[in-house]
């Protein structure tokens, strides 16, 4: 064999392999597969060398547009990742290895990981989460289904303001149970409260809301919370973890059930993933939450040490009864946004979201002061915000990408007799230069 | 260790944040506003740093140790990997969706194309979907993929039917998507007992999952005639991709007979395992069920571009926020890339010579449930250590200690005491020879001195730990602030 490809047996050491199994060749090995099960194609280019390698996927990766500046977001986030984040995430002995099934050999993994639950309850105001879901929105998805066990109802209201790719994901994961669900039509940006106080009943397992919502509409969901529960549903609050800086948190204003994607807490944008989705409750609750859960306890000698916990409501162990089928999760980027929260601080969070809003208002009533252009949201925002324009918000768009500026999510594909609105995101990246260059080439567009 | 909230001190800065260059704006109206900030630690960098460092040390890993973990392809994931996903992390994936975006992200979407068609080439089907996030995502979509087509034709199917010794999350997802599960009992044989699936099958039925090989690691001859059976009742065929490994080159699960299957690219294309994911679970279908894959779906169009196809009438929807998990298929295009088509062919023929060489090896020690040729692993019983009082964890504690990574034990559930080794094609005959010699101590311990297993391990930071008070107590989150 003239390449390597990772495989280190020599021809002498194949040969003493052979002989100990007793058979000839390794052909004879895959004598149980009969002859005509046996591959009929398998058509793929040769190989190549590392260094090769890296030059192709250069190119590849450079028919990418360089230097975009995002004023897009949309459920995923252009922040700031400290180095420390790919240096700590980066050694072999997390990234290699895999679920912590043996705790004693994966003390760092579990204690990581019960550090990253700790981060999440701290951040949502909640009791207990879990080691991660895959994000955001199968988030939403598996708390949907989970309020679904826990009230032992069929019904779901979901704010229209829900992301409306989370909301695809959601009825995605619900078409073949007899689930029915309900969608609040959005108003001015913001959350119809009377049409969803109105949609609540006897049937309803939950109340899905995002917050701040797709339009960057923060709302105080107390409201909400009081008549869910008054009608024994749960409200589900799915919330983005920077605004957690600032805003009042889902538990504090009585979710029950708080989800969120984790990208922004470290993670890279990589085109969409990974990332990874958090799921906190409270303690009732516990039993019904899908995923790995880590838990504190001693060994032998009553040293404190962790281990997976609550298993039994598991695939591994459940099977077709578990409350998931949830087996991989999304650990090491759960582990980036720990050593993100914790290199950036309490007080740096905070700071962070502080930054976060500052610009985005500057930008807000930059851009508003362009002729013609005003604010859709009926409220508050954190760092994303709508404008009506008055031409087709599609045909700007597509004239500030000519000079490598995303401008916003232009609302068309999305909500229907919102043609001409965007949706702009502002992160702490983004530079006042940079917000008042998009104010002008806006302002040329129009 | 302690716990980085417990050395927090109230006032250490962290990192440096960019410079606030807007001026500060109204604050956000009361009811809005956090009233405390969240209890995150207050630690230098350095601290981060040596916590971290220092918390990784406590780790197995697949770079420290020898990983046979029995299902979950343990391979060495190569560096150059992690250098060529960084080159994709500044790409926002709402740039192709935007109007004309398309044409800006040419090099994503040119990649997930690209490794689409060969995955479907490997697995011998004819549309793939990259965007499931993990095996048992793919599963799901999988199964999703299945019920769209059976609603579409007007079918009424009520089952999925699973083989005894299937993974977990095969009942699992079957039961998300809304079904009933029919278990099939192994046979003597070491696989699907053929008699009893003829039995259990009926116009009902809307698929059959199947491992294959299994997870026992043998190849099922009798698939062919199993798919033919389940086609008769109108059932469609489902492969779980976790053991691609063992055919890679040799068997095209399409071409035998399946109609849908998930590949873990976290397992058989060399991506790492991140201490329990991400994974990357893409699924692959036959021309009947391409109307229902989820969207955006990548296309190349008539000039050569690469678009998205955001809408399809039949289409399941969307399973997740964008394209799957893009990072972890940067990594696996890498490696498939890397090894080319022989290079994936000598993958399957090294991993299955391995497996067959600790098999060989070890089973005069250990009892074999299932003698005969295995795939890409081979399942052991404690059964005879246990006439000592010697369990399978027993000896996966005292592996602990000598510096191996446990296979996979009580699992699967039909072996009683299992071991399930899975040494995957990059470990050396060196590496083997010495496991195979502690296996052996072990066996030998097991007669001697179980007492000796029973207490391991001893070097580690904890010894085994208490699982009941863990479960009892439920403490998953420090309180203290």
């Amino acid at each position: 064999m003239s390449d390597a490809n990772y495989c280190p047996n020599t021809p002498e050491e194949i040969g003493e392999m052979l002989a100990a199994i007793g058979v000839a060749s390794v052909e004879e090995l895959f004598a149980p597969i009969p002859a005509a099960l046996r591959a009929s194609s398998f058509d793929l280019p040769d190989g190549m060398s590392e260094f090769e390698l890296f030059q192709r996927m250069q190119t590849l990766a450079g028919r990418n547009t360089q230097g975009m500046i995002n004023f897009i977001g949309g459920g995923y986030y252009d922040h700031v990742i400290p180095a420390v984040v790919d240096h700590l995430s980066g050694r072999a002995e997390f990234y290699t290895a895999y679920t912590p099934y043996q705790p004693e050999c994966a003390q760092g993994t579990l204690q990581a990981l019960f550090e990253y639950q700790t981060a999440i309850c701290r951040l949502t105001g909640m009791e207990v989460a879990n080691a991660s879901l895959y994000d955001g929105a199968t988030a939403l998805a598996e708390a949907a289904m989970m309020a679904l066990r826990v009230t032992n109802r069929n019904r779901l209201v979901m704010d229209g303001g829900v992301s409306p790719f989370t909301r695809q994901v959601v009825r995605t994961y619900l078409t073949n149970l007899d689930v029915e669900i309900v969608e609040i039509a959005p108003q001015q940006g913001g959350t119809d409260q009377t049409a969803m106080l109105a949609a609540l009943n006897e049937q309803t397992a939950a109340v899905l809301v995002q917050n701040p919502n797709f339009f960057g509409t923060l709302d105080d969901l107390t409201g909400l919370a009081d008549a869910a529960h008054a009608k024994g549903a749960l409200l589900v609050a799915s919330v983005y973890p920077i605004s957690l800086g600032l805003v009042q948190s889902p538990g504090d204003m009585g979710a029950d059930i708080a989800v969120g994607d984790g990208q922004s807490l470290g993670n890279p944008l990589s085109f969409g993933g990974p990332s990874f989705g958090f799921i906190a409750t409270t303690k009732k609750y516990i039993r019904n939450l899908p995923g790995r859960i880590i838990g504190e306890t001693v060994d032998r000698e009553g040293r404190r040490g962790y281990v997976l916990t609550l298993q039994a409501r598991e695939q591994h162990i459940k099977r077709h009864k578990a409350t998931s089928n949830i087996c991989s999760n999304q650990s090491l980027c759960a582990l980036r946004g720990l050593i993100f929260l914790a290199s950036i601080g309490k007080q740096g969070f905070t700071e962070l979201a502080r930054l976060n809003y500052d610009k985005a208002e500057f930008a807000k009533s930059t851009l508003a002061a362009v002729k013609g252009v005003t604010v859709v949201n009926c409220g508050a925002t954190f760092n994303e915000f709508t404008l009506a324009l008055p031409k087709s918000a599609d045909e700007v768009v597509v004239k500030l990408l000519q000079s490598h500026v995303a401008a916003g999510v232009p609302l068309a594909a999305y909500y229907p007799g919102m043609e001409n609105c965007l949706v702009v995101t502002v992160t702490e990246k983004r530079t006042k230069d940079e917000i008042l260059a998009l104010a002008r080439e806006l302002e040329r567009a129009l | 260790m302690k716990l980085i909230y417990e050395q927090s001190v109230a006032g250490r800065p962290g990192v440096k944040l960019p410079a606030a260059d807007v001026p500060r704006a109204a604050a956000l109206p009361a009811s809005l506003l956090r009233k405390e900030a969240a209890g995150l630690p207050e630690v230098s960098e350095m601290d981060v740093v040596r916590h971290y460092t220092n918390l990784s040390r406590l780790n197995f890993s697949v770079d420290t140790n020898f990983y046979p973990l029995g299902s979950c392809t343990m391979k060495y994931n190569a560096k150059v990997l992690e250098n060529v996903a960084g080159l994709f992390a500044p790409y926002h994936p709402m740039t192709p969706l935007l109007p004309t975006g398309e044409r800006f992200s040419q090099g994503a979407l040119g990649l997930l194309h690209e490794l689409g068609g060969w995955l479907a080439e490997i697995t011998g089907m004819d549309e793939v979907t990259t965007q499931p996030l993990a095996g048992a995502h793919g599963e799901m979509t999988g199964i999703m993929l299945i019920a769209a087509y059976h609603r579409a034709k007007g079918n009424k199917k009520k089952y999925v039917v699973v083989p005894d010794s299937s993974h977990g999350t095969n009942p699992a997802s079957a039961a998300m998507v809304g079904y009933e599960i029919i278990t099939v009992p192994t046979a003597p044989y070491g696989d699907m007992d053929l008699e009893l699936f003829r039995q259990a099958m009926n116009d009902e039925v809307a698929a059959v999952m199947m491992t294959c090989p299994n997870t026992l690691g043998l190849f099922n001859p009798h698939i062919k005639e199993i798919a033919d059976i389940a086609h008769s009742h109108g059932a469609l065929m489902y492969y779980d991709g976790a053991n691609l490994n063992a055919i890679l080159g040799k068997v095209r699960p399409g071409d035998v007979g399946f109609d849908v299957i998930h590949v873990n690219l976290h397992k058989t294309f060399g991506t790492p395992h991140g201490g329990g994911g991400p994974g990357s679970g893409p699924v692959g279908v036959k021309k009947s069920l391409v109307p229902f894959l989820p969207t955006p779906r990548v296309v190349k169009k008539d000039d050569g571009s690469y678009g998205l196809e955001t809408e399809h009438p039949a289409s399941i929807g969307r399973l997740a926020n964008f394209f799957g998990n893009f990072g972890v298929m940067v990594k696996a295009f890498a490696y498939m890339t890397m090894l080319g088509r022989e290079g994936l062919i000598q993958v399957s023929e090294q991993a299955v010579l391995n497996a067959n060489y600790i098999m060989s090896r070890l089973k005069d020690l250990f009892e074999v449930p299932y003698d005969q040729t295995c795939m890409h692993e081979c399942v052991f019983s404690a059964s005879r250590q246990l006439k000592q009082g010697v369990h399978a964890i027993d000896i996966a504690k005292y592996l602990i200690d000598r510096g191996y990574h446990p296979p996979t034990v009580y699992f699967p559930l039909i072996v009683k005491e299992a071991i399930m080794i899975e040494p995957t094609e990059t470990e050396s005959k060196a590496t083997m020879d010495a496991f195979i010699a502690v296996m052996r101590e072990a066996a030998e311990a097991a007669e001697k001195d179980p007492e000796a297993l029973h207490t391991a391990p001893v070097s580690m930071p904890v010894s085994r730990l208490d699982e009941t008070k863990a479960a009892r107590e439920q403490n998953v989150c420090h309180m203290k602030w």
